[in-house]
């Protein structure tokens, strides 16, 4: 077990791209940590130089307190899953598991045992004679996690670890995953464009694009006060309504209602107006935005509300089941206390 | 993501691994090549004094060539045999054959496919002799089916016996990439020509022919390209008789080891190359615009 | 009504002229050799196996086929190493230069063919004094068949995740053990898809040996059989068709054994 710190790290393709770019980051020993973005954001790419699998062009990765930055990947004691498993085709899964004691010349019978307890404590122990080709989605990945843990490596990295699997098995791995972190406790660091994923998994999250961290934080942070308006569109399963605002006598003006402001600032000021359609109840009375309702689409047990405010800009908020107003009436959603984030017209970052 | 060195090889253990390969290329492919064109500038022959010192001549040769009559008998029919045999006939046959299979009862789909490839797979001279058999004056079993006893098919059509024997030879080729092209027309799409009426031909035109264009373009610069460098009518009529089925191989043959006229042979030997660079060339830029 | 009749009686005559075209020369292969009295027409044999022991009799033969056997094992075996090794590291590792060098190749595969060479390599082997040796027969062979066989290869190669051999190399193996525990193993079919095929090539090669092994107890199958026939009206009728057969049978067992196993992939002019 041990922490990662990475310092001022670059990693340039021969193509000249800058997949990461001069990045400073430290996870603690024993941490859960989610490197979240868009695809060719560079997450992957970091995951990879900490594999040691890209060559970092500048700075350095040190996991515990060895500089590794020009190791190669075995020696670095480190164990990776990959997104398509790359579960060796023709070995049984026994051989699979016990691959990372073959290449360090284990005997053969310690291979085994290892093999055997590791897959009995996975779930996989009627499996072990059988080939990756046999096995389910969810089989494959218990057996590529299997084969990480196998070896006490100090870092466990996994790519992707869900994005195979379809939807319903996709939330059984992800508990599982998760418990399977805190009973082994080790170091962690896990890649996905899921950020559902990233928040039900992560303790700290780094939204990476364009080759930098664009927010580091617990997902509770993250979800709450993201802290630019690239963040805020990208976490939270419903979109965060961006909407254009003004300050006006000292007071918020947006979609045509006034709300005090959360930050003060001078009047004049042109601001995008962020909130979480979480974060808006349907009020009979109290400060909010009036619009109409245009359309509610059904979540399951809460609502999606569409509201047409007067100047032409929409507005989403959820609703209780069964609290649905009706189309075509006209109503006030109400920011929640302390949930109202301005952000920078230019830069697009968060006002405090 | 561009490529990386996934396995750990090192640029250096890399260029190791292809360099063997690369070293035998260079000596039997690259080196001939760029040689034919030396040897074709010399009066180098077999035996006799030129044999011993070649004198560069220049381009003789070649002006010689476009004034020898055999060379332009030769040029004109490997056109024909390459027009006839690969152009039209092994596209064609290899076309409706991949097409009719499509709705096939498995086993003459099965019976079928065995035989057209069978014929493709057998070595050269076993083939050319089965032909050789075929068409036999006195014993040969094609006098026998069309009671035409005495036809002497080599001698008397010789050209017609090899693109006949040529279409036999190679149309596994064709039906094999028009069976794979057809594929990647959408069920779909021949349906809702089926739905509003269209008649069999106007389904191929508007319906498939759109799709395998590329394939067409493909299978017929590389068939002519094979058949152009094809050696096998030498097995079948040795370019006789008195050079009426002598196409160019046979020709380059001929002069190199039957007449030793080394320099001479290399010359269009060179020739060959270049027509063989120019289709290649053209197919390369296909697959790049297609890839 | 009657177009439906009309239609497949066309669909039956079309598919029996076409089997008619397609097994006829053939058939002969399967009657001659065991017709007691083998002519060049078609006939239903009078059984014997007295042609098998004259073939096997005369002093040539076995011979070529021996000869065949060493030409096409020694030209695969450098084929294949060769074609492998290169398709590796071409389809791994970024060399400088290496896409002018694939798209080389690719030309060369199909610009150099035997026929267009034949002139220089027969005056290079006639120079080094190599004509009649079988290994720089096998030599020639295996470097015209390298471009193409290190394309099919590398398709191979290419198709192959890479993570395979990244998630070894997490783990600690050196490339060797890449190369031995992960690359080789999956790369199976590939492999022998490129043995059978480099043999089979090999195996139907005409010119090349015709060219360059002029001594017929060093001639393959291929000249030998060319040779049998090719004396004028003295073509020996009781050893051509069985030898015919003996030659022929390896080409079709292969072929069968690679696309029973490993399904007929289609590789754009694997056989040209």
């Amino acid at each position: 077990m041990a922490r990662i710190k990475i310092d001022q790290l670059s990693t340039v393709y021969p193509n000249g791209v800058r997949a990461v770019d001069s990045l400073d980051l430290e996870i603690a020993d024993g941490e859960f940590f989610a490197l979240l973005g868009p695809s060719g954001c560079g997450k992957t790419t970091l995951l990879r130089t900490i594999a040691g699998l890209e060559q970092a062009s500048g700075g350095s990765v040190s996991i515990g307190d060895k500089d590794v930055t020009s190791f190669e990947p075995g020696r670095r004691n480190v164990a990776m899953v990959f997104q398509d498993y790359a579960l060796f085709p023709h070995m049984t899964v026994s051989e699979n598991i016990a691959y990372p004691l073959k290449v360090r010349r284990q005997p053969k019978t310690r291979q085994r045992e290892v093999a055997e307890r590791t897959a009995g404590s996975l779930s996989l122990g009627g499996l072990l004679e059988r080939r990756p080709g046999q096995l389910s989605g969810g089989q494959q990945q218990r057996v590529a996690l299997a084969r990480a843990v196998a070896i006490d490596a100090d870092v466990l990295l996994l790519d992707e670890p869900l994005s195979n699997l379809d939807a319903r098995l996709r939330l059984e791995a992800r508990t599982f995953l998760k418990r399977l972190q805190k009973d082994i406790g080790i170091t962690t660091v896990f890649v996905t464009h899921d950020q559902a994923e990233a928040l039900a998994l992560a303790d700290r999250i780094a939204v990476m694009e364009a080759g930098r961290i664009r927010q580091l934080g617990s997902p509770r942070d993250v979800f709450r006060r993201p802290s630019d308006t690239f963040v805020a569109n990208f976490i939270g399963s419903t979109p965060m309504n961006l909407l254009d605002g003004t300050i006006e006598n000292g007071s918020l003006s947006v979609a045509g209602a006034t709300l005090p402001s959360p930050v003060d600032l001078p009047d004049d000021t042109k601001v995008t107006v962020g909130i979480r359609p979480e974060y808006l109840s349907l009020e009979p009375a109290g400060q909010g935005i009036t619009g109409t309702v245009s359309t509610i689409e059904n979540l399951g047990v809460s609502s999606l509300v569409t509201l047409e405010c007067p100047d032409g800009s929409l507005l989403g908020l959820t609703v209780r089941e069964q609290h649905e107003p009706a189309i075509g009436s006209t109503v006030t959603a109400v920011p929640e206390q302390g949930r109202l984030l301005l952000y920078g017209k230019e830069d697009g970052t968060v006002l405090r | 993501m561009p490529a990386t060195d996934s396995a750990g090889l090192g640029r250096g253990r890399a260029l190791a691994f292809v360099a063997p390969a690369l070293v035998l290329i260079g000596i039997f492919l690259v080196f001939p090549a760029l040689w034919s064109i030396y040897i074709g500038l010399t009066d180098y022959t077999l035996t006799g004094p030129s044999s011993v010192n070649p004198r560069i001549v220049g381009a003789d040769n070649i002006t010689g060539a476009l004034s020898d009559p055999l060379f332009g008998n030769s040029l004109w029919l490997t056109l024909l045999f390459v027009f006839g045999s690969a152009l039209i006939g092994q596209n064609i046959l290899g076309f409706t054959l991949a097409w009719m299979l499509r709705g096939a009862r498995r086993w003459l789909r099965r019976l079928v496919e065995g035989l057209v490839l069978l014929a493709w797979i057998l070595p050269s001279t076993v083939v050319a002799y089965l032909w050789v058999a075929v068409l036999d004056r006195d014993g040969g079993t094609l006098n026998a089916l069309l009671n035409t006893p005495g036809t002497a098919w080599l001698v008397q059509y010789p050209m017609i016996s090899l693109i006949v024997f040529n279409l036999w030879r190679g149309t596994a080729f064709s039906m094999l990439l028009y069976s794979s092209a057809l594929d990647v027309v959408p069920p779909s799409q021949l349906e809702t020509a089926r739905m509003v009426g269209a008649g069999r031909f106007s389904t191929l035109k508007d319906v498939v022919f759109p799709h395998i264009r590329g394939h067409v373009l493909t299978n017929t610069l590389l068939i002519t390209l094979w058949t152009a460098n094809d050696f096998t009518p030498f097995l079948l009529t040795a370019g006789g008789p008195d050079h009426r089925s002598e196409t160019l191989p046979v020709f380059i043959y001929q002069q190199a080891l039957g007449s030793g006229a080394l320099g001479y042979a290399s010359a269009i030997s060179f020739l060959l190359l270049l027509v063989n660079l120019v289709i290649a060339l053209v197919y390369l830029r296909l697959l790049r615009r297609r890839g | 009504m009657t177009s439906l009749v009309l239609r497949r009686i066309g669909y039956t005559v079309f598919f029996a002229v076409i089997l008619a075209f397609f097994a006829i020369p053939m058939l002969w292969l399967a009657s001659a050799p065991f017709d007691s009295k083998p002519g060049l027409g078609l006939r239903w044999p009078d059984w014997t196996f007295g042609n098998v022991t004259a073939t096997l009799e005369h002093p040539y033969a076995l011979t070529s086929l021996v000869n065949s056997l060493l030409l096409c094992g020694l030209a695969m075996i450098v084929t294949t190493v060769l074609a492998a090794c290169a398709a590796y590291a071409l389809s791994r590792v970024r060399i400088p230069g290496r896409d002018v060098l694939l798209y080389l190749l690719l030309l060369l595969s199909s610009v150099v063919t035997g026929t267009a060479a034949m002139v220089p390599i027969f005056v290079m082997m006639y120079q080094l004094g190599l004509i009649n040796s079988q290994y720089g027969t096998a030599l020639v062979i295996a470097g015209g068949m390298l471009p193409a066989a290190i394309f099919i290869l590398k398709d191979f190669v290419d198709a192959v995740p890479r993570s395979y051999e990244e998630s070894a190399r997490v783990f600690g193996a050196s490339p060797g053990q890449i190369l031995l525990h992960v690359v080789l193993p999956i790369a199976r079919p590939g492999i022998a898809t490129i043995v059978v095929w480099s043999f089979v090539q090999a195996w139907g090669n005409f010119l090349l040996p015709f060219l360059l092994l002029r001594d017929i107890n060093s001639q393959p199958a291929a000249v030998l059989m060319r040779t049998l026939y090719d004396e004028g009206g003295s073509a020996n009728l009781t050893v051509i068709p069985v030898f015919s057969l003996l030659y022929s049978i390896p080409v079709v067992v292969l072929y069968l054994f690679v696309s029973k196993r490993y399904g007929f992939r289609f590789h754009g002019g694997i056989k040209s």
